[in-house]
């Protein structure tokens, strides 16, 4: 999926100026092996999800069955339907909360504590997952002896809140590139605050916000740590079903799986770096 | 004639930050800018012009004193309640819009009814010159014309007072110079008060009624571009408007408000003194290079001295005269009216001839 860099036109230039990485003995190769690990184990994985035969590892001719089956399979559906609500509403929530914190941090003066709001803001990428999963799970088991409530509420606020630094990061570039100038010429002709933000602040955010909330749906999406240690008893999503087949028999119905999410998650991020290419 | 007042900024500072690090953007500043004027605000970066210039926008309030928009006090108004307009320097259009769109902004935040916005943003159209690319978007035109629509766009709510932030410095020279004509042009066709920041001193003499020269946070002159050029009062504003000789003399004598004063030649002229010039006092006298005449030595000079060397400019030539009993340099400048002549070259012994009024004693 990644193109290649056009190749420019070099020229031989002396050391230190013109240094070039890609000249150095070895360059190549390491990158080509750095590639292999990378992408061989994810084709692998692909191409046997294609595979007529029962095993993940011995080919026996190409076949649709694999989709077929994971299309028909009610746990599949059950999870995949839970997964896309949970990234769905996270992704919302968390985007609204993100543009609203973006704004506040780089559209105001800036205030005393401004820099422990960003890293309050950023705490879910700083403290390791698993951290976070056991102080919910903890916290979530006491309200639920407290009021009863077992739904998914639990997990979807558990989403929305390690989801919100990823929508945070992208509209908050976007805003601090934006020149400021727009938003004093409106003020100057006649648009109070409220209409500066609706009729120009917000169509030129645009991006930011969709790229946010792009990547906090495939962040959700792909969660495993968190949701394991959150979800109620038959709440499983896509990846943690996925995660308990795989404990049992594995057949080319998981490499079906998988592969459909990849794609997924490929076309997301493809959108979110068109998105946060266009720059005006 | 008492014309009305569009502006009025009384007693005006302007401080950033604080303690030991503060900046005195704007020192006590105070100025009168009358209706239908086009009024230059003039000096170098750092001089305070854009302060004043976003003080009357309301992009930025006063420390101290007050700003009057038609007589009424706006200094703590927004500047969404303000009926004044501005022309960003980077033009500031609205990226997402087409060009008429931008220029329908200001009439819509108004609320104005559709079919006026519609008239309206046509007649300014038409004003700019721009009326085929209406539907482009502002990144698919040129830099003279986003500069154009930046005009329109604030024009279109006929402001009492436009405020442009050197709008032309983007430009290239050739544009530059038109876009001055149609600068003034615009301001006759619609009659409403411009205040042009700039730091170019061409631009604010070819455009402006009236220019405020400035430096560091204070207004040094106001006056209109001959009084400026002629007769500055200041040497900041002779050296900074135009070239200037300046030469020392000394006070001999004064009766009331006439002097007499020896050039460093020794010869004495008459001229009108100020108030605080005492008999012996030493004055500085500036005097444009193109003020001064060369003449054969030996004829009537107030000045004598050596040509060190010649400039020809095609014009017009430059003179540089080291005067005679002193190491200073004069600069003289001559109309080519006849062609380049070949009269005089370095080396040679010249009188310069000076009238009166040609020579401004400044204040310091």
């Amino acid at each position: 999926m990644a193109e290649a860099a056009p190749v420019k036109p070099t020229t031989p230039k002396k050391w230190g100026r013109g240094f070039d990485v890609r000249k150095q003995t070895g360059f190549t190769t390491i990158a080509m092996i750095c590639f292999l690990m990378l992408y061989a184990p994810i084709l692998t994985l692909v191409a046997y999800s294609f595979n007529a035969g029962t095993s993940v590892a011995i080919w026996e001719g190409f076949s649709w069955r694999w989709y077929e089956s994971a299309w028909a399979n009610v746990q599949v559906q059950d999870a995949s339907i839970r997964s896309l609500t949970i990234a769905a509403f996270a992704a919302v929530v968390s985007t609204v909360v993100a543009t609203m914190a973006a704004l506040a941090t780089t559209r105001t003066k800036p205030f005393p504590g401004l820099t422990f709001i960003y890293a309050f803001i950023n705490q879910p990428l700083m403290v390791p997952e698993i951290v976070t999963g056991v102080a919910l799970l903890i916290f979530f088991a006491a309200i639920k002896v407290a009021t009863g409530y077992t739904g998914l509420g639990y997990l979807l606020i558990a989403h929305t809140a390690f989801c919100i630094p990823f929508a945070y990061l992208p509209i908050r570039a976007r805003l601090e590139n934006m020149d400021l100038s727009l938003e004093r010429a409106a003020a100057d002709l006649y648009a109070t605050p409220f209409k500066t933000f609706r009729h120009v602040t917000l169509p030129l955010l645009w991006p930011g916000i969709l790229a946010g909330g792009m990547l906090a749906f495939v962040i959700s999406l792909d969660d495993v740590v968190i949701t394991e240690l959150v979800k109620s008893g038959g709440q499983d999503t896509l990846p943690t079903y996925m995660l308990g087949q795989l404990r049992r028999i594995v057949t080319p119905e998981m490499n079906a799986i998988s592969s459909v999410f990849l794609a997924i998650s490929i076309v997301m991020v493809t959108i979110f770096f068109l998105l946060n290419r266009k720059k005006t | 004639m008492s014309a009305a007042v569009a502006v009025e900024a009384k007693n005006v500072s302007k401080i950033f930050g604080a303690g030991p690090g503060e900046v005195r953007a704007l020192d006590n500043v105070s100025v009168t800018i009358q209706q239908n004027e086009f009024f230059t605000l003039l000096g170098p970066s750092g001089c305070g012009k854009t302060t004043l210039l976003r003080l009357i926008a309301g992009f930025e309030m006063p420390t101290e004193g007050s700003i009057l928009l038609e007589g009424e006090e706006v200094a703590h108004l927004p500047p969404f309640k303000r009926h004044v307009n501005t022309v960003f320097q980077s033009y500031a259009l609205f990226p997402h819009m087409t060009v008429a769109q931008n220029i329908a902004f200001g009439l819509e935040m108004l609320g104005k009814p559709k079919a006026e916005v519609q008239s309206t943003v046509s007649a300014m159209l038409k004003l700019v010159r721009m009326e085929e690319l209406k539907d482009r978007r502002t990144s698919q035109i040129s830099g003279g014309q986003q500069q154009r629509v930046a005009l329109a766009r604030a024009l279109a709510p006929r402001p009492k007072v436009l405020l442009l932030d050197e709008p032309l410095s983007a430009l290239d020279l050739k544009l530059r110079k038109e876009m001055q004509i149609e600068l003034k042009r615009m301001q006759l066709e619609t009659g409403i008060t411009f205040i042009f920041v700039t730091h170019d001193q061409e631009e604010a003499l070819t455009m402006s009624d009236r220019i405020a020269v400035m430096s560091k946070g204070k207004i040094l002159q106001i006056g209109s571009p001959t009084e400026i050029y002629e007769h500055p009062t200041v040497r900041f504003v002779a050296d900074f408007i135009g070239e200037t000789n300046f030469i020392e003399a000394e006070v001999m004598q004064r009766i009331g408000s006439d002097g007499q004063i020896k050039l460093p030649s020794g010869i004495v002229i008459s001229h009108p003194l100020g108030e605080n010039v005492g008999v012996g006092a030493k004055v500085t006298l500036a005097i444009r290079p193109e003020r001064i005449d060369l003449v054969r030595p030996g004829t009537e000079a107030h000045l004598s001295g050596t040509v060190e060397n010649i400039v020809y400019f095609g014009t017009d030539t430059t003179f540089h005269v080291e005067l005679e009993g002193s190491q200073q340099e004069v600069t003289v400048r001559v109309q080519n009216r006849r062609g380049h002549q070949e009269v005089l070259k370095a080396g040679d012994t010249v009188g310069m001839r000076i009238a009166p009024e040609a020579m401004q004693i400044l204040k310091d």
